[in-house]
């Protein structure tokens, strides 16, 4: 835990920039921040082109032979953390991560004859953060933009509710408030914002934790240890380990969007 | 000019005042959506567009296919459309206006809609789609503007409205295609990825557009001493014809690179449409009804004896109209989602609000066309001022 933790250190600098989504950040990430920018002018640029020269490509490795059927504790802390809401219907839903059966998950994979292990394996799915966002490309207004590290980053107060990145999405990652989601979220988190109906949300690979230094809440709760998060550019990384040492997979990569989750199967 | 629409019989009053009704209706439904939000409507996480964005796709067709009189009479000279060229022109500014009704309704935060010129974001179609429309609708007030004006005070319209006639053309060109090119570049959504879609888009635009014109027309003739002329009529059947033959292969041709190459992604959308998919089949009468009615269409169109009795005409121009209303707004733009990137099936269908706002905008368009029809008649004298 402390080595990733020192990990997320190091990282953190260039990844708190989450002032640029108007979120809530405590004055001192905010101060350490304005430093950072003005040592690496450029950072805070919005851009959308693939970013492969970039000093930090954040990316995320699901082990599913880790992860345990029936678990919900990534998702449940998520949902906790980021003030999601449940209505109790699908039709409204608002989901940042959640599991879908495999053939579900990978429907471009078409193996009627998969094993035992994965044919009845729930797998946990995540705005993929792709380094390529079809999202960003369609959004008229760069309410949804890609930070320099990678992350596909939604200003909730700049979104005009068009969802054109949800029909522009390969995954169906993104969820739409349908209505307002304040009275159905259990216990509000005051460090993070909730949002107002008719703005489109997904996951951020938690941003505001990031510039905390801390790593994504589901990789800091999962029990079995089955996510890792890090920096794809740096060869020492967890991600690049596992990575280099395991045979992985991501869903519909056929697209070009090049999806930043990858899955060990 | 204005004055014409203010004056008017009891009929035309009437007329008004029940679409009056309708729009109060809708906007009734529209305060109850503003407030409550888009969960008012049947979409879903699953299928995020629907109705609305249906409506406006089909409608921005109606807006381009003014082209069709608007070429012929100016480009070519063609003296028969004289009578039905600025209906044309007419039927095109209330049809954007209808479009860009459709896209607000649709909107989650439609207070922020400014943010599209706040922050113009070239990488996005969305952004050119509203500089095609807003353009096109621009273009066709100066055109429609300045020529009847020019016929009120009977002098020549100056000469260079003649530029900004000829600029409309390939503009009207232009907003099918970029509204195209919204759906046919995602990636995500095999349905919609296809190089034919533009094509197919103005193909259907140009038979459902001068339809309804025909419609109009022959509608119009009856009501007042307006005649757009045998001729005319004739030619808006060729057009028709020309068109609607294009649109039905172009189908096919989708129907054979689907069905041929057999990739599954691809297949699934055309099974759910044509004979449902995981048991479900909500669209599937819808769609053969239009295959059919597209059928008919055509052999009432290609007969000559047939398409040149206008009172078969009309009933063509209404098979036509619903064959694509029910091919472009209803199931073009909900089947792109169908089944979801998940693979799985999940049905829409609009609600009662939806409806009502929806019927609420195409009453708006009713309602603008009625008075911009009302001024262009009364000042050509054909109806009694």
């Amino acid at each position: 835990m402390n080595k990733s933790r020192r990990n997320f250190l190091k990282i953190a600098g260039i990844t708190a920039v989450g002032v640029t989504a108007g979120k809530f950040i405590p004055a001192e990430v905010k101060d350490s921040t304005a430093q950072l920018i003005s040592k690496n002018s450029g950072l805070l640029k919005k851009g959308t082109a693939v970013k492969t020269d970039s000093k930090v490509r954040l990316a995320m490795v699901v082990d599913l032979r880790k992860c345990k059927e029936g678990c919900t504790k990534c998702i449940d802390e998520c949902n906790k953390i980021h003030n999601i809401p449940n209505f109790g219907e699908s039709k409204d839903e608002i989901k940042w991560i959640w599991k879908e059966p495999y053939e579900n998950a990978f429907v471009d994979q078409e193996n009627f004859y998969l094993s035992d292990a994965l044919k009845n394996k729930n797998v946990p799915v995540f705005c993929n953060n792709c380094n390529n966002p079809p999202c960003v490309e369609v959004c008229p207004t760069q309410a949804t933009f890609q930070r320099e590290d990678g992350i596909v980053m939604m200003d909730w107060h700049r979104c005009i509710g068009c969802r054109y990145c949800m029909a522009a999405c390969p995954y169906g990652s993104r969820s739409f408030n349908w209505r307002d989601p304040r009275p159905f979220i259990k216990n509000i988190n005051p460090d993070f914002p909730t949002r107002t109906k008719g703005v489109v949300e997904k996951c951020e690979f938690c941003d505001e934790r990031l510039s905390q230094g801390l790593p994504p809440a589901c990789v800091e709760v999962c029990p079995e240890k089955a996510l890792a998060f890090g920096n794809l550019n740096d060869p020492e990384s967890d991600v690049r380990k596992l990575l280099k040492e395991n045979f992985s997979i991501r869903r519909k990569p056929e697209l070009g969007t090049n999806p930043e989750i990858y899955y060990l199967v | 000019m204005l004055e014409y629409a203010l004056k008017g019989n009891k009929k035309y009053w009437s007329w008004l005042f029940l679409l009056a009704i309708i729009i109060a209706a809708g906007f009734y439904f529209y305060m109850k959506q503003f407030n409550y939000g888009l969960g008012i409507t049947g979409m879903s996480r699953n299928i995020s567009w629907g109705l609305y964005i249906a409506q406006f796709t089909f409608i921005v067709g109606v807006a381009a296919s003014a082209v069709m009189v608007v070429l012929p009479y100016y480009l070519h000279d063609y003296k028969a459309f004289g009578k039905i060229t600025i209906l044309g022109e007419f039927l095109a500014i209330a049809s954007i206006i209808m479009c860009i009704l459709f896209v607000t309704v649709d909107l989650g935060q439609p207070m922020r809609v400014a943010n599209i010129f706040l922050y113009p974001t070239f990488h996005s179609l969305m952004f050119w789609d509203v500089l095609a429309l807003s353009g096109y609708l621009i273009l066709n007030v100066i055109i429609t503007r300045v020529t009847l004006d020019a016929e009120h005070k009977s002098i020549a319209p100056p000469k260079w409205i003649r530029v900004v006639i000829i600029i409309s053309i390939p503009w009207a060109v232009s907003i099918h295609t970029v509204t195209a090119f919204l759906f046919a570049g995602l990636a995500g959504r095999p349905f919609w990825l296809t190089a034919i879609l533009a094509p197919r888009f103005l193909a259907s635009a140009f038979s459902a557009g001068p339809a309804l014109l025909v419609i109009l027309c022959l509608v119009l003739r009856r009501l007042t001493k307006f005649d757009p002329g045998e001729q005319a009529l004739k030619k808006l059947g060729l057009i028709i014809t020309y068109a609607m033959c294009l649109n039905v292969f172009f189908i096919l041709m989708e129907f054979f690179t689907t069905f041929y190459s057999g990739i599954p992604d691809h297949v699934s959308h055309m099974q759910y449409l044509y004979e449902g998919l995981d048991g479900k089949a909500r669209l599937v009468p819808w769609m053969w009804t239009s295959a059919f009615l597209s059928i008919v269409s055509l052999l009432f169109l290609i007969i000559p004896k047939l398409r040149n009795n206008n009172k078969i005409l009309f009933i063509t121009s209404i098979i036509v109209f619903l064959s694509i209303w029910i091919d472009k707004g209803l199931g073009l733009v909900i089947t792109g989602f169908i089944p979801t990137p998940f693979g799985k099936v999940v049905q829409y269908w609009p609600t009662i609000p939806e409806s009502f706002i929806s019927l609420g905008i195409w009453a708006i368009g009713i309602f603008l066309i009625s008075i911009f029809y009302k001024i262009a008649l009364s000042i050509r004298r054909e109806i009694e001022v």
